[in-house]
């Protein structure tokens, strides 16, 4: 029978389908000592664990559409492959240890190892803690601990979730939370509104229901209608499509019609097939086109012709919409063969972006030149711009040179902080800047991008970014030059009011942030972006600003 | 029992790629090849979890011993590989 239960909704958004709960930790029953006689028992249901962890993930990888996770999960069958996880646990059997501790000894014995050594080798240490708990969910006879991998999309039902069990949520399986604890600012509440999921905490009585049990999920109500039919279903969904096109299709702005321009970053034209016209998909352009597919394993430059046509296909895919082409950014650190750069030490600060035309200043010249050829064949919009500027004077040779080749609207990135602190510099010769938040980032706290041990400290919620964010929309508006986001900050729903409330007035992002950034810039008004802003650049840290700019709402 | 040192040659040295495709070759390999970093007791370089344990970056110089038969081919092909730069093949494309 239908019922609704109720709760604290996040987000606008209306979904439905089957719930899944999250399962519990494995917990190992007390150590037992093997007899003799049961040994080889024991032994064969152990490795039999790990063969089957091992079928599973091959069959996953087998499954997977795209090659990133297949990689993924082929690196994980051969992890899981290891002879000497087998050893091990034989080993340990055949001394008296039952299989469940003897294979969590085994996986704490290289756990161990590998944290020790610390660094990129110790990055594997979570995959080999999702083996341990598949293999010991085997043994045991249990569920998989922590997100169900039902491999079909599906509501997720915990009592509450901590950012540990967050952290490999997928949102294109995840359809919505729901949490029979929790409050409007817990951690269920943020991480639903980063990810643009609909989410209902403190919903009492969730946890009593059976998994895949029907539901629909109304954020905007925090009602959870259980044990619908498909129809029911059906029909939340219809309506959720409905509320989305109210919500406003169109382009991005804010609840009191302030424009914030949403624009999507390209690494070919094949990245722009499922983006529709602004007055449906909202996006108004493309902030960021990475030129670099075209250089990459590539023992020649690629000519001036070749070039041209490249560009051309991508301006003609944009259509009537702006385009913004990056020149090439490479260096030690994403090395082409063909610009010959020495071996650094420390490639993110040495010879890459728009200083390897120190050295190689003919590669740039010819693709400026095929921009420009691209550009008038087309008749697009085309707007170019440099990676890693750090002074005015880079920034005003730059900008000599392309307009040399005859293109007009031509920026700068602010990627390193000298940038931002010369932001109003920069714009006396600039038409535009655009912030990559990424490396601006990893230059402002003084962290390699590659490091996975301080993610905190390159989460673009940090105030000193924040701040340096604001200080080039300040130094864009005095100036009446346009100044954009286009790194991984432009794409968090949350963070986007953030921006706005900064002055951004341009936000370019992954194709598939779009919709959920629009629907939070819908949600705020001016006043509200601004007062979270002002919170969040009055944090201590990452976490705090985002805590304090949800509390300012 | 043959040996040969070799200085690994990837830029972000025994480790993601690079690793796994020094170990599925020396599972290819005829002979059992075991592979040491300084004169810490050697490990069997078809175990991933072996070879990430040595923490072998760019400029690591380690030592590949095998027995048996097709040592010396084991270890010829098995050294080619780790001298070369593994990460550079397939350069990343990165974010603003």
């Amino acid at each position: 029978m239908p019922e609704v239960l109720r709760g604290i909704g996040v987000g606008h958004g209306l979904t439905a389908g089957p719930i899944l709960r999250m399962a519990p930790p494995l917990e190992l029953p007390p150590p037992r000592t093997v007899a003799a006689a049961e040994t080889e028992r024991e032994v064969d249901l152990a490795v039999r664990a790990l063969t089957s962890v091992q079928r599973d993930l091959r069959e996953r990888a087998e499954a997977a559409t795209d090659a990133t996770t297949a990689d993924i999960l082929e690196a994980q069958v051969a992890l899981a492959a290891d002879p000497v996880l087998e050893d091990g646990v034989t080993t340990r059997i055949r001394n008296g240890t039952d299989a469940p501790h003897a294979l969590r000894e085994t996986f704490d014995e290289h756990r161990a190892a590998l944290e020790a050594i610390g660094g990129l080798f110790a990055e594997r240490i979570g995959d080999l803690d999702d083996l341990a708990s598949r293999a010991l969910a085997v043994v045991l006879g249990r569920e998989m601990p922590g997100i169900p991998d039902p491999g079909h999309p599906f509501i997720l039902v915990a009592d509450d979730l901590a950012p540990a069990d967050t952290a490999g949520l997928d949102s294109t399986t995840v359809l919505a939370l729901v949490t029979e604890r929790g409050g409007p600012t817990s951690h269920t509440a943020i991480i639903a509104r980063s990810l643009g999921l609909p989410a209902v905490v403190g919903c009492r009585g969730i946890l009593g229901r059976p998994d895949e049990e029907l539901v629909t999920v109304d954020g905007a109500t925090g009602e959870v209608h259980v044990g619908v039919g498909g129809d029911d279903v059906a029909d939340a969904l219809d309506r959720a499509a409905l509320r989305q096109d109210a919500d406003g299709r169109g382009p991005g702005r804010t609840a009191d019609g302030r424009p914030v321009d949403l624009l999507v970053n390209i690494g070919s034209a094949a990245d722009l097939a499922g983006v529709g016209p602004v007055e449906v998909s909202g996006v108004a352009g493309v902030g960021l086109f990475r030129t670099e597919f075209l250089f990459l394993d590539r023992e020649k430059e690629p000519t001036f012709d070749e070039q041209a046509r490249a560009y051309a296909e991508v301006f003609r895919a944009a259509g009537e919409r702006p385009v913004v082409v990056r020149t090439l950014d490479a260096g030690a650190d994403k090395p082409l063969p063909f610009l010959g750069l020495p071996d650094e030490p420390n490639p993110a600060l040495g010879v890459r972006g728009l200083r390897v035309a120190r050295l190689r200043p003919e590669t740039l010249d010819v693709q400026l030149a095929a921009i420009a050829e691209a550009a008038v064949q087309t008749g697009a919009q085309v707007h170019v711009m440099a990676p890693m500027v750090a002074t005015a004077r880079e920034a005003a040779e730059f900008v000599d040179r392309a307009r040399g080749h005859g293109l007009g609207n031509v920026g700068v990135m602010v990627e390193v902080p000298a940038a931002a602190l010369r932001a109003g510099r920069l714009l006396e010769v600039a038409d535009f800047l655009s912030i990559g938040t990424n490396d601006l980032a990893q230059y402002t706290l003084a962290v390699d991008r590659q490091n996975g041990d301080l993610p905190d400290l390159l989460d673009p919620w940090q105030p000193a970014l924040l701040q340096l964010i604001a200080q080039c929309a300040e130094a864009g508006r005095a100036r009446g030059k346009p100044v954009s986001v286009c790194g991984e900050a432009a794409g968090d729903p949350l963070l986007a009011p953030v921006l706005a409330g900064l002055g951004i007035d341009k936000l370019s992002m992954a194709p598939r942030g779009v919709a959920a950034v629009r629907a939070a810039l819908a949600e705020h008004d001016m006043a509200a972006c601004r007062r979270m802003a002002d919170a969040a650049l009055d944090a201590d840290d990452a976490a705090g600003a985002r805590t304090a700019a949800l509390a300012a709402r | 029992m043959p040996e040969r040192k070799v200085v690994v040659g990837s830029s972000g040295g025994l480790h993601a790629r690079p690793a796994n495709l020094f170990v599925q070759a020396a599972a290819r390999q005829p002979a059992a090849v075991l592979i040491a970093v300084g004169d810490k007791k050697p490990v069997p370089a078809k175990s991933i979890l072996s070879v990430l344990s040595l923490g072998a970056v760019k400029g690591t110089e380690v030592t590949l011993s095998a027995e048996g038969e097709h040592a010396e081919e084991s270890l010829t092909a098995l050294a080619e590989l780790l001298a070369q730069d593994l990460d550079a093949e397939s350069p990343e494309g990165s974010d603003a």
